[in-house]
């Protein structure tokens, strides 16, 4: 399977969702499956849940998967009262998810 | 350069022409905007603001940073923004999720033609579609904000997946009256998120298990919890306007209602727990107040449509005092046509874009005022209410009294759409289960649907919505602990509150360790919520009283954000068997199509199927005349008149016999006296007998069973039943 990975920064929001984007984009444009590393990232706005749940959309319209890695504590409380984890298969690490995909 | 996210689908997108500035204004670039819609709309790489004022003669649009004092920039619209009575702009790049809108109109400030403008406030959007400035509940704002609840711009896509309307016929819905703060804020209540509408989605088990297919949520448009917030002088507790009847603005949920409110996402939330209800069978009504707003009358503040248009806003007496038939200040100008149409857009947009299945307007008779206050026969808001087309499927019930002494229940206008609050049955039963020696005969009426009310107009069994408990008023269990209200704790020396609650402590004022007494109490809860159940109309319980929630003798809460208000979980342990009780009898209703009847029933055997639809009768059967002082009563449903097709809950599993099966007989004998009785159940066709569901006067678990495993009784002539108790017999064929 291919798989490419990318990590984003602390925030994910209107002011910087284009690059996260465009290299989600990018992967899914090569035919690669997609994991994005968010251990580093503490807050996800509202363009941000969008911009994760359009790209996942657009992979699976190429028959490919995207995948989030590494939910803090507040981004995981943020997906889960607006509903927005209920769209995407997660994982604690990248390791955890590569395990779990090669099974 | 676009901040608007858009995903390229194709290289190649079909630019409009008319999307290119053609103004710049301090560094930003602009152009001409559409009137339509109203309010903030996210347009490719850029804002549209578009706002209505009959009266001002100019406009001004005030952007800020997120949460700064001062704005960045104010663009006052030029003669070539404007259309009609319409100020309209598009902004380029802006990065809407971090802007707060608001508006400075200009007009005359002449009070007695109507007239308040004030070009030195900021006003708030009336189609904001997310108001920050209450993010976080009771979090002390800034008082000297310039400018505090803000507009914000909302990017409206969300993801329903299979998100289908229910389209519940109302007659088979139980309705649960219920407050988001209050539901979940309770230290027992065990949720993560607690008072919050993400704190609701973790109590969606406990909904399904008590069986209820309806929520009703007390407002949660954006309000100000710090409205005539106070000190108690009897106990120093702060209190806050906890209700929420009060707008601030009609498009936008309260962003303190939830968790991720202190985010700006609200709206998010929100919808994901009316998709997450819908997914579990249970429709959503909204509790909307559309007969005021929070700006109070002429001493209240700018919020927004006083500033905004106050005379198209507000019904004003001629010499431009404001009307005042809510009791809160001031009335909406509800027939003024263009407060119609954005009435009917807000109630468009919670259909549309959060998919809302109803809704119950507060002091609805109010919608039916013309521009100067008087009642009108054919109200054009209401007409139009009960024809739009988005509306369509929508419940639409109206608590048809207002505040200014018209009382409609019975004859609101409603061209066959609206169904209604029933007063009336409130009042008729809790008189009945006190012991009341006057009130059989409305009793009856109310039990077979109030075809008094409501068959003259052929608006059907449907237009009722029954209910013993309502936010006003006494909880269940006060209703039987107390004779009169105790409102003290809100600091008006207890003037505030009905004072003709129909209550009856059942011997003692407020709490006891008499076991009788306490027994009693318990067994006065069932028979409250068994004539609700087994009555014709659309039930409707208040939340808490399924766990015999106590609010120690307040019957107006409004104020009270602490234990007073918020349910005790803890209760469920303490009065597990009323909670059994709600349970089996909320199950009893949804399993038997014979109690859910859409039109006035006939009380004849016109089918001739051997025994009328519906039938009255006393101690003896087929004699019901009243004896005992007029507190002993029975009535029987034939089944065999309720044919049903399958009903499908969400599960898959039919709540009714499968098509083509008529329901039970079912009989329920009424004895509200203080002596036992023996009744004569009617005899039933050959192969049948009568099974005992429930028998109020028994303690739990004999007092109720669960459905479907009801035992045959020993004796099929005669019942005993105790005092002030109630049983109720199915009868079906013998296994």
């Amino acid at each position: 399977m291919n798989i490419e990975i990318h990590s984003l920064g602390a925030r994910l929001d209107s002011f910087n969702y284009q690059e996260a984007q465009d290299a989600l984009l990018a992967i899914i444009e090569k035919g690669s499956n997609a994991i994005l590393d968010m251990t580093a990232c503490n807050y996800v706005s509202s363009t941000g849940l969008r911009v994760l749940l359009s790209s996942k959309k657009m992979a699976e319209a190429k028959g490919l998967q995207l995948y989030l890695v590494g939910f803090s504590d507040e981004v995981r409380d943020i997906m889960e009262v607006t509903g927005f984890d209920n769209f995407f298969e997660s994982f604690a690490t990248v390791d955890e998810c590569l395990k779990a995909l090669t099974i | 350069m676009s901040n608007c996210p858009i995903v390229r689908l194709s290289n190649s997108i079909m630019l409009r022409v008319d999307l290119f500035p053609t103004h710049e204004y301090q560094g930003l670039k602009l152009r001409p905007g559409r009137p339509y819609p109203f309010g903030a709309s996210v347009v490719p790489g850029a804002v549209n603001f578009s706002i209505y004022s009959r009266y001002a003669t100019d406009c001004t649009l005030v952007l800020f940073r997120n949460r700064e004092e001062e704005p960045f920039i104010e663009i006052p619209f030029f003669k070539e923004f404007r259309m009609g009575n319409v100020f309209s702009m598009i902004v380029f790049d802006l990065d809407y999720e971090n802007i707060e809108y608001g508006f400075r109109m200009d007009g005359p400030f002449q009070p007695e033609e109507g007239h308040r403008f004030d070009k030195s406030k900021i006003l708030l959007d009336p189609y904001a579609k997310l108001i920050v400035g209450r993010d976080v509940w009771g979090q002390q704002p800034n008082w000297d904000n310039i400018y505090p609840y803000r507009s914000r711009v909302v990017f409206s896509d969300f993801d329903w997946e299979n998100d289908v309307p229910l389209e519940t016929p109302i007659n088979d819905l139980v309705v649960y009256e219920m407050h988001v703060r209050n539901f979940t804020c309770g230290a027992a209540s065990g949720v993560k998120h607690r008072g919050t509408f993400a704190g609701i989605i973790e109590k969606i088990p406990y909904l399904k298990e008590l069986g209820v297919n309806c929520v009703e949520l007390m407002p949660i448009h954006e309000f100000d919890e710090f409205e005539n917030h106070r000190t108690s002088p009897v106990d120093g507790r702060e209190l806050f306007n906890l209700w929420g009847y009060s707008n601030v603005g009609f498009f936008a949920p309260k962003a303190a209602y939830a968790s991720s409110g202190r985010f700006g996402m609200q709206v998010d939330e929100l919808k994901n727990l009316v998709k997450r209800l819908h997914a579990n069978g249970i429709e959503v009504i909204l509790d909307v107040v559309f007969n005021h707003t929070a700006e109070g009358n002429e001493n209240g503040p700018y919020i927004s449509y006083r500033g905004i248009d106050n005379k198209t806003y507000y019904m004003l007496t001629p010499d431009g005092h404001y009307f005042n038939f809510s009791g809160c200040g001031n009335t909406l100008n509800c027939n003024n046509p263009n407060v119609r149409d954005m009435i009917v857009e807000s109630l468009r947009y919670w259909v549309s874009d959060y998919h809302i299945d109803g809704f119950r307007f507060d002091l609805a008779a109010i919608l039916g005022r013309d521009q100067n206050g008087n009642p009108m026969s054919n109200p054009p808001l209401l007409e139009s209410l009960a024809h739009d087309p988005i509306l369509g499927k929508t419940k639409l019930i109206a608590e048809a009294w207002d505040a200014g002494g018209l009382y409609q229940v019975g004859s609101f206008p409603s061209w066959g759409r609206w169904a209604e609050w029933n007063g009336r049955f409130r009042d008729s039963i809790r008189r009945f289960i006190k012991g009341d020696t006057q009130v059989l005969s409305d009793v009856k009426e109310r039990i077979i649907g109030s075809p008094d009310l409501y068959a003259s107009q052929r608006r059907g069994i449907k237009a009722s919505v029954n209910f013993v408990t309502a936010h006003d008023g006494f909880t269940l269990m006060d209703l039987v602990s107390y004779n009169s209200k105790h409102n003290e704790a809100n600091g008006e020396d207890n003037r505030d509150g009905e004072n003709n609650n129909n209550s009856w402590n059942c011997g003692c004022e407020g709490p006891t360790d008499d076991p009788d007494i306490n027994r009693l109490r318990h067994q006065q809860v069932k028979n409250a919520v068994t004539l609700l159940m087994v009555s014709q109309g659309t039930p409707m319980i208040l939340s808490g009283d399924e766990m015999g929630n106590s609010q120690f003798g307040n019957n107006n809460a409004y104020c009270q954000d602490n234990e007073v208000a918020w349910l005790d979980w803890n209760d469920l342990q303490k009065n597990a068997d009323i909670f059994r009780f709600f349970k089996h009898i909320i199950q009893f209703r949804r399993q038997h199509k014979v109690l859910r009847y859409e039109e006035h029933l006939s009380h004849t055997d016109y089918l001739g199927l051997g025994y009328p639809d519906f039938s009255w009768h006393g101690v003896r059967a087929w004699q019901p005349h009243s004896c005992h002082e007029n507190l002993t009563a029975a009535f029987m449903l034939n089944g065999r008149y309720a044919v049903s097709a399958p009903v499908m809950v969400s599960s898959g599993s039919p709540e009714s016999p499968s098509e083509g099966t008529p329901d039970d007989f079912i009989y329920v004998a009424m004895n509200m006296h203080w002596e036992m009785h023996g009744f004569e159940p009617p005899q039933l066709p050959q192969g049948m007998a009568w099974h005992i569901f429930a028998n109020t006067g028994m303690p739990s678990p004999e007092d109720i069973f669960e459905p479907g495993t009801e035992p045959v009784i020993e004796n099929q002539h005669e019942i005993l039943v105790g005092p002030r108790s109630i049983i109720i017999l199915v009868g079906r064929e013998t296994s």
